[in-house]
Formats: C-alpha cells, sequence, structure tokens
C-alpha cells in the first residue's frame, strides 16, 4: 500500500508544488494520475519510490516512511518509470540493461537470464536482445525502460507517461500487461495525459490540479464531469462527447469507451428508443 | 526504411502515423539533413525539400527551409530563458534585431508562453518546454515543418491548441507541414493527408476517411473512436459514414436513432 498523508513538497527556493494532498493506493489496485502540464503530477509520483521526501506529511510503503529508508531501499519495492526513458537507460545492450538491477540485487546468473528473456518476450522486445538501448525508436526505448523495472518485480509500480510513442497495439500489449500485474496484488499508478487509454482501462482517477487533487473517483465518474475535466486540462473522451450529443444521453452519460458505446446503442438504433430523450448540450 | 516515395504540395497538412519503430522519425531525420550528416548509415535514392536537393547540403543550411520540432523538448531547449531560447535560432540566421524581437514575441504568443518568457526550460513543464520549442522553430518561419509527436508531452487541452495552432499558421503562412503523430483523434481534422507506414515502407496514403480502414487498424493504427465505432456499428449493418470528427459521428448516429 503506498500511503500519502498531508504531504505539500517545494523545490528549493521554488513554489510550492503540492499542497497538503492526501492519498492512498491499495495493494492491487490500479490508479491513473491525471492533470495538466505543471500540476505536480511527476513530483507526486517520484515521492513514491523515495526520490524526493515530503517537507511536510508523510509518504509511507506498506507502513514503512520513505524518510526512514534510502531511496535504494524504497526503489526494490516502488519500481519508477521515468517519463524520459534516456533518464534512466544507460547498457550497452537491452539484455545488460535489463540484468543490471538483477545483478544488484544479487540474483544468481540463471535466475537473471530467465527473468531477461521472459520480460523481453513480454515487452516485445526480442528482436533487440542484442542491441544498443540507443538504437532504438522512443516509443521501443520506453518498453526497455519498463522491463527493466519489472524485471526486479517491485511491489508497486509507478509509470510516468508510459503510453507516449505508443502505438495502439503496444497500448493493448500495456493495459494487458497492467491487468496482470494488478491481478498479481501490485499497485499500479500510471501518470498519464492519454484520455483515451484512461477510458479503455477504467482505473480509478486521481486528479491533480496546481498541486491539489481535485478528483478521486471511478474513470466513468470523472472523465464526464465537464468542470472538473476542464479545470485539469483534460478533454472528455471523444465516446463520452459523442454520448452527450445523442439523444438518450442521460442513461449513456458514463459511457467512454467504443465496446461499451457500441453496446449500448445497437439495441436502440434497432428499436429507435433513442427518439423519446431531447439532446444535452456538453459543456 | 525501403522504398519510400512520395510527394508532399507546398501548403499541404500531412499526418505520418506508423506503428512505434516504423521508420517515421529516421523519415523525418532524412528531411532536415540529420540523416546522413550526424547520423550514419547507408542512404539511397532522391530528396528534394522546398526546392532544394537535400543531397550533400548540411543541416544548417536546410534549417532555412525545413523546421524540425523534436519528440523531447528537452533536447533543444538550453538557453537560459525562454525568449532566449526563442530568438536562438533567428540570431543564427542573421535577422536584424529589430525584426527578431518582434517574431520572437509573436511566436510566444502564438504557442502561449509569453508569460514564461523569463523563465529557464528547466522551471518549466514538459508541455510547457515543448510549446517554446515550436515557438523557436515558428519564429524562424522556415517554408516547411516538420513535427515528430510535438504532443506527446502536453496535456490533452494544450494539445488540441498546439495543433490548432499548427494548422492556423499552416493555412495563413501557406507552410508546408509533416506532423508525425499518434493521436489522430485530435489532428485527423486539419489533415488533407494522412500517410501511414509499417515495416520502413509506407502502407497507406491518403485521405483521412479513405485511410482509416481496417488495413490501417491491423497494422496497429490508434484510429479516432468516433472512427472506430462506426467500424463497429458498420459491422453490425448499419448505414454510418466513415467520421472522423465527433461532429460528423454525433450527426450520422442521431439520423440512425432518430430514423426509426
Amino acid at each position: 500500500m503506498i500511503s500519502v498523508r498531508k504531504v505539500s513538497f517545494n523545490y528549493p527556493d521554488g513554489p510550492q508544488v503540492l499542497h497538503d494532498v492526501n492519498l492512498e493506493v491499495k495493494d492491487g489496485e490500479f490508479v491513473a494520475i491525471m492533470g495538466e502540464n505543471g500540476a505536480g503530477k511527476t513530483t507526486l509520483v517520484k515521492m513514491f519510490n523515495g526520490l524526493l521526501k515530503p517537507a511536510k506529511g508523510t509518504v509511507a510503503i506498506d507502513g514503512v516512511e520513505t524518510k526512514e529508508r534510502s531511496v535504494a531501499q524504497v526503489s526494490r519495492d516502488v519500481g519508477l518509470i521515468f517519463q524520459n526513458p534516456d533518464s534512466q537507460l544507460f547498457a550497452e545492450t537491452v539484455t545488460q540493461e535489463l540484468g543490471f538491477s538483477l545483478r544488484n540485487f544479487g540474483f544468481s546468473e540463471d535466475v537473471i537470464q530467465k527473468r531477461v528473456t521472459s520480460f523481453l518476450h513480454l515487452l516485445d522486445l526480442e528482436q533487440y536482445a542484442t542491441a544498443s538501448p540507443f538504437v532504438l525508436s522512443g516509443g521501443e526505448r520506453k518498453r526497455v525502460a519498463l522491463a527493466a523495472i519489472l524485471v526486479w518485480d517491485p511491489k508497486h509500480v509507478i509509470m510516468d507517461e508510459p503510453t507516449i510513442g505508443q502505438d495502439y497495439l503496444q497500448k493493448e500489449r500495456l493495459r494487458n500487461l497492467i491487468t496482470q500485474l494488478v491481478s498479481q496484488g501490485k499497485s499500479i499508478v500510471i501518470v498519464t495525459h492519454d484520455v483515451e487509454f484512461v477510458a479503455e482501462c477504467k482505473p480509478r482517477v486521481v486528479l491533480l490540479s496546481h498541486g491539489t487533487i481535485i478528483g478521486d473517483g471511478p474513470a466513468e465518474h470523472i472523465l464526464t464531469d465537464p468542470k472538473l475535466v476542464d479545470q485539469a486540462s483534460l478533454k472528455m473522451p471523444q465516446i463520452a462527447i459523442l454520448m452527450n450529443n445523442l439523444p438518450s444521453a442521460d442513461r449513456s452519460r458514463e459511457i467512454i469507451d467504443v465496446y461499451s458505446a457500441r453496446d449500448f446503442l445497437l439495441p436502440r438504433i434497432r428499436t429507435g428508443t433513442g427518439t423519446t430523450q431531447s439532446p444535452q448540450k456538453v459543456a | 526504411m525501403e522504398q519510400v516515395s512520395f510527394t508532399i504540395e507546398k501548403g499541404e497538412f500531412v499526418i505520418l502515423t506508423g506503428p512505434s519503430g516504423c521508420g517515421k522519425t529516421t523519415l523525418c531525420r532524412c528531411l532536415n539533413g540529420l540523416i546522413p550528416n550526424f547520423y550514419s548509415g547507408d542512404l539511397t535514392g532522391e530528396l528534394e525539400v522546398d526546392g532544394v536537393n537535400v543531397e550533400g547540403k548540411s543541416t544548417a543550411e536546410l534549417a532555412t527551409h525545413v523546421g524540425f520540432v523534436f519528440q523531447n523538448p528537452e533536447n533543444q531547449l538550453f538557453s537560459l530563458s525562454v525568449e532566449r531560447d526563442v530568438g536562438f535560432g533567428l540570431e543564427n540566421l542573421g535577422v536584424p534585431r529589430g525584426e527578431a524581437i518582434k517574431r520572437v514575441e509573436w511566436a510566444m504568443r502564438a504557442t502561449g508562453v509569453l508569460e514564461l518568457r523569463d523563465k529557464a526550460p528547466h522551471e518549466l513543464s514538459g508541455g510547457q518546454q515543448q510549446r517554446a520549442a515550436i515557438a523557436g522553430i515558428l519564429a524562424m518561419r522556415p517554408n516547411v515543418l516538420v513535427l515528430d509527436e510535438p504532443t506527446s508531452f502536453l496535456d490533452p487541452k494544450s494539445a488540441e491548441e498546439i495543433v490548432a495552432v499548427i494548422a492556423k499558421l499552416g493555412h495563413e503562412l501557406g507552410l508546408t507541414i509533416l506532423l508525425v503523430e499518434h493521436r489522430l483523434d485530435i489532428v485527423s481534422r486539419y489533415a488533407d493527408r494522412v500517410v501511414i507506414m509499417d515495416g520502413g515502407r509506407i502502407q497507406l496514403d491518403g485521405a483521412p476517411r479513405e485511410v482509416y480502414n481496417d488495413q490501417a487498424r491491423l497494422i496497429g493504427i490508434g484510429l479516432p473512436r468516433v472512427t472506430m465505432l462506426a467500424h463497429l456499428l458498420r459491422k453490425e449493418g448499419f448505414n454510418l459514414s466513415n467520421s472522423i470528427t465527433v461532429e460528423e459521428a454525433s450527426n450520422d448516429l442521431r439520423r440512425l436513432l432518430l430514423d426509426r
């Protein structure tokens, strides 16, 4: 469990980035932190693995405050994948990149080889096993960075903008991977602007704006609240906007993904039950 | 890349998309001479940008013809303030001071970084940095603008604003625009054409509603969600156009719902 209590933070001589933030992420929970550029999202998640320590308040991982441990100790339990993979990658080959932390943590060569092979496969990186991470595309480097963290099996996984540079199929893979990690009881936190990805995953959404949590709830609820969405510089998912434009909008207000929209619309198109309601305006 | 051939007319707004690793960024790097000047490899074929044969030209010579905005803004900001960064390219081009100040002001306003002019790039969020980077390129007023996923780091509202600004500038200044993007939901309404690459080759090339078909979906293109919904409903036998915007899809569906 990740537990953030009354946390405020400012960089040295900088303005306050977080104001009295309270947040609890349970084991096996999937949370998306969303909000405008500069809202404090990255600052907040850097607290989760101890890279930053709160100026006021506490951050505790499984009951132990991050202040009492080194970054290395906290990182064993909380894997943080940076927004920019280049902040993380350094090894000569993708295989070495994945094996590095395992060697540091003292795993046997036999286990290292098995784990590395399995995560190369999981992240669709087998064909790059002997390549330098730096000749790969932006999206591929992000997957290497993700694999290099997941490989040591941290209890909780934090991903800062994991969908940047990923195509649709890779996002589908990422979605399945997250589902798998969640089912293993890990807490998964993603920081993202990718409204459509969130609309498909439907995690709990925490909205951060100017360092304060302004919304917290199911994706269907948060992403269809015009006021909250606007305040956090987001857009509603396309499907939500579309459903709001249609008759019978009252019953479809929380539909945010393509397949739910199809299932909702098909019987209504067939029977014409869309005719009774007047269209609802979108803010 | 293999056997890539295409022409973009002056003033056209073209989206280049495709799975990660398909060769999009490689293609862009050829357009401003980064390949072969800064990346080694074998490059064959002919490439002309803004009437200039790229072969043998330095990246600096090409910079006055083609402006390049990278995926990661951190890679192109380095000055002590946003204003200096935006003016850096102009200074190098030898633009007279008075004109340069005007253009810098204009570019910062167009991209919404005017109030950040005195900030250091590292004080900015990712989105603000990208806006500053775009401002620096806009200020040089190149005829061709190549943007490699410029909205990746932006929140959705800022992303939409930036794309609208790019489209507007393209329209007003007659810029030729090649925009590499995965976020087709935001950019499709502005595009004259969409070029889809896969495996280093161009697979599809045409108006958005023509190329957003099953083949594109199978390649792994993230079609706008309204287009995906139209595909799903068409499979059920309903008569819907290949909508690329929410407005079109709304009209289509309203008609279907109310016609019965």
